[in-house]
């Protein structure tokens, strides 16, 4: 009795018996308090053994991904070389020349540009805009020092440029701080002189194109490695397992091998004198001029990353009709199915989990495949990652390609969550 | 043609599944019309793998399998038209309760309006008319099995298959369970061959019972000859509680024969059933409850001296353990009736029994 007493705060609010306000511990902390200290250690605990991980995928993943969005915007460069002219020209309503005063700016901006050398970042920058303001904004810097004011009649001199308003327009809209002149460029769209977005030039444009080939061969990937992959699963998981372990190492084998392995076998298997072509013509089914070419096109791309991804589609496959008990399919064919209809009426629906998990995998592994279609793609095999790639390594226009990744992590994001709603991410699970 | 009495006929039906053992061994068994058959038998007595092969998912390796007296051994499951009930109800995960039960009218192309009224009638029937549009997930063991009940008999099935289909719910809900199925079968008068390990369940529902053991039927009869006749020791050991007295046939006359117990235990004057014959080892079958304390002089021909060694209290009746004949593992049942029998651990009583209670069966 003295124990049930205990338990009852002092005060007399507990006779109303509102359990969450009223419990609390024989000492009389509140119940949810003591909870809370009783777990905390156990919490600390699994905090403290994550924490390796959750430090290593913030320094190498997270803070890297940031980044490269912030890059596909960041127009800093520009914005603070050219600061006075940016402020200068804030009150310049964009009709005929500005003003001396914005010329002057312009001169101070281009003579501390020189000096710090930060002209030619800033000449990249506006040449992608458009061509020739490169050697506009270089050519200017190098011969200010030379001149004296008025600056109106010296930048003229020194470059015609000066003496047009589309220059002056184009310089006001990318002094800013943030630019979507790389999610344009990204897209096949640019400014037109006047400010307005329209699309490139027809010989410019090239993403849009890309994005289209990409998501179409994802998807034809994804449809070839579900075709080849069911009735594998469905083996594995209806075999004895004697069988179905050798059938499962046979499955694995693949991810135990190089990338650069298998892809490079590919094109020993398919390229002109390869294997495969080898064998036709001895064959007699081609004749020995009419090799098909195989490899260094999309043909090379679809089958070596099918052949890559296929795992991914039967492992999720696999453990779902892992689950499927046998007695499904002998109930519907009791009940008068013959084995097609109990096979699709039955069977089929219950693995459309693992359908829409291997799905979901294998397209979003092959929207960003970068490795094989480098390799094996040629000139029309190739993917929006591998121009992600270029713009990063040879034309490092590190904006355009954190655009376009970012562009393509949205996608991936969106598909994620259509996925979630439809089937469920906790659904997705291998092997 | 007039049907045959028999719906199903098994004729000398052997199966295995190896090359090496036999699962079955020469099975001839008939299912009469409109019966309830139940197969029982120990988990591996081969009572499972009948069904399989009466439903069509096994093929006998020997032997001729006859529905309505033609045979079926080479008929696809799908065409043979029987209904079956399965040890996890196997309900479609992806369709409603009423989706289920219209799946074997869709595959028989029976039109909307019949189909509808046939799955509303067969959900009525095991008391769920409200649960068309339910999942199956939503339902609770006991649902899903009348669920898996309908669903067998919804396209009018005249035999249906039922593997274990209790074994998953609790106690109460079984027993209810086993009330309701004997129920449909009763209303619809369809012939029901049923696979089960628990001889109360056997008992409880059937017409007649196949005892299985080792792929060969030990016993087929009524629930009650099968309690109260046991034809050999491996019916009489699995079917209900049984005392067991190990022993020799010293002298058979007729019906009665007198065994010499091992251990010099005594003799005992038993109803001769199954035994190889004066000498011939035999095994004494006596049920508990057949045993009374105290018998009157000359009431019974077996009469012992018991040494009590633990009473166990039921409620509605009292288990007593006793030593009598060298056995110390011989059960009683004492019914807690108005003023029975009252004795005390450690003490001695006099028990006896008569002869046609204990049957002397195989060794």
């Amino acid at each position: 009795m003295a124990q049930a007493e205990a338990t009852l705060p002092a005060s007399g609010s507990a006779s109303t018996g509102a359990p969450s306000t009223a419990l609390t511990t024989a000492d009389g902390t509140p119940l949810k308090v003591s909870i809370r200290r009783a777990m905390r250690r156990n919490k600390l605990l699994a905090f403290g053994l994550t924490l390796p991980l959750l430090l290593f995928i913030t320094f190498s993943f997270l803070m890297p991904i940031f980044e490269m969005t912030f890059n596909s915007v960041d127009n800093r460069p520009v914005a603070n070389t050219l600061h006075r002219s940016a402020a200068a020209l804030q009150s310049w309503d964009g009709q005929g020349l500005p003003s001396e005063a914005v010329y002057a700016a312009m001169a101070e901006d281009l003579k501390q540009a020189a000096e710090e050398r930060s002209i030619g970042r800033v000449a990249t920058r506006l040449n992608y805009q458009e061509s020739g303001m490169r050697s506009v904004m270089m050519g200017s810097a190098r011969m200010i020092e030379r001149h004296e004011p008025p600056w109106k009649e010296a930048l003229i001199d020194i470059n015609a440029a000066w003496g047009e308003g589309s220059t002056w327009r184009l310089i006001k809209r990318e002094s800013g701080a943030i630019t979507f002149s790389y999610y344009l460029n990204a897209v096949d769209m640019t400014y037109a002189d006047d400010g307005s977005i329209v699309a490139q030039p027809e010989w410019r444009q090239i993403y849009v194109k890309l994005f289209w080939r990409t998501a179409w061969m994802s998807i034809l990937i994804t449809a070839l490695c579900l075709v080849l992959g069911f009735p594998i699963a469905y083996l594995l998981a209806n075999l004895p397992s004697r069988h179905a372990n050798l059938l499962m190492i046979l499955v694995l084998l693949p991810f135990w091998t190089s990338l650069l392995v298998r892809t490079s076998s590919w094109i020993v298997m398919l390229q002109n004198e390869g294997v495969l072509n080898d064998l036709m013509v001895w064959i007699g089914v081609i004749s020995d001029d009419g090799r098909i070419q195989m490899v260094y096109n999309r043909i090379g791309t679809l089958v070596a990353m099918t052949q890559i991804l296929l795992p991914f589609m039967i492992l999720p496959l696999y453990s779902v009709m892992k689950g499927i008990s046998p007695s499904y399919m002998r109930a519907a064919r009791s009940l008068g199915a013959n084995p097609l209809v109990a096979f699709w009426r039955v069977y089929v629906p219950q693995t459309l989990a693992g359908v829409g998990a291997g799905g979901i995998l294998v397209f979003i592994l092959a929207i960003g495949y970068y490795i094989t279609p480098a390799l094996v793609g040629g000139q029309s095999g190739q993917l929006i990652s591998n121009y992600i790639a270029y713009h990063m390594q040879q034309s490092l226009n590190w904006g355009l390609a954190a655009s376009i990744g970012t562009i393509l992590l949205a996608g991936v994001m969106v598909l994620y969550l259509i996925y979630n709603r439809l089937v469920g991410i906790d659904k997705m699970k291998l092997g | 043609m007039t049907k045959s009495t028999n719906i199903v006929e098994f004729k000398h039906v052997q199966k295995s599944y190896d090359g090496e053992e036999l699962v079955v061994k020469d099975l001839n068994l008939d299912v009469e019309r409109g019966e309830f058959l139940t197969l029982l038998g120990p988990s591996g007595s081969g009572k499972t793998t009948v069904l399989m092969m009466l439903a069509g998912f096994e093929v006998p390796t020997h032997g001729e399998l006859l529905l309505n007296g033609k045979p079926i051994n080479s008929v696809p499951p799908h065409k043979r038209g029987i209904g079956m009930v399965f040890q996890n109800y196997a309900l479609f995960p992806h369709m409603t309760v009423g989706e289920n039960l219209r799946f074997p009218l869709d595959v028989r192309k029976i039109s909307r309006a019949e189909a509808d009224k046939k799955v509303q009638k067969a959900l009525d029937m095991v008391r769920l008319g409200d649960f068309g549009n339910r999942r199956p997930a939503q339902l609770s063991g006991g649902q899903q099995q009348r669920v898996a009940v309908a669903r067998a008999l919804v396209f009018d099935p005249e035999l249906v298959l039922m593997d274990e289909p209790l074994g998953a719910l609790d106690k109460n809900l079984r027993e209810e369970m086993q009330f309701e199925i004997k129920h449909i079968h009763e209303t619809l008068g369809v012939s029901v061959v049923y696979v089960t390990h628990d001889q109360s369940e056997a008992l409880t529902m059937s017409n007649r019972i196949a005892v299985f053991d080792q792929g060969i039927i030990q016993q087929l009869a009524s629930p009650s000859d099968l309690y109260e006749r046991p034809d050999n020791a491996f019916v009489a050991y699995f079917i209900g509680e049984n005392n067991r007295l190990r022993g020799r046939v010293k002298e058979h006359s007729g019906e009665s024969c007198t065994v010499e117990l091992e251990n010099q235990g005594g003799s005992i004057k038993a109803l001769n059933v199954n035994t190889g014959g004066q000498g011939s080892p035999t095994t004494l079958s006596l049920r508990p409850e057949r045993v009374s304390v105290n018998p009157e002089n000359g009431e019974v021909p077996n009469v012992f001296e018991a040494e009590v060694q633990e009473l166990i209290y039921l409620g509605d009746h009292i288990r007593t353990r006793v030593k009598v004949c060298g056995n110390d593992e011989f059960i009683i049942k004492i019914p807690n009736a108005h003023g029975h029998a009252v004795i005390k651990k450690g003490e001695s009583v006099r028990i006896g029994w008569a002869m046609e209670d204990c049957r002397a069966l195989d060794a």
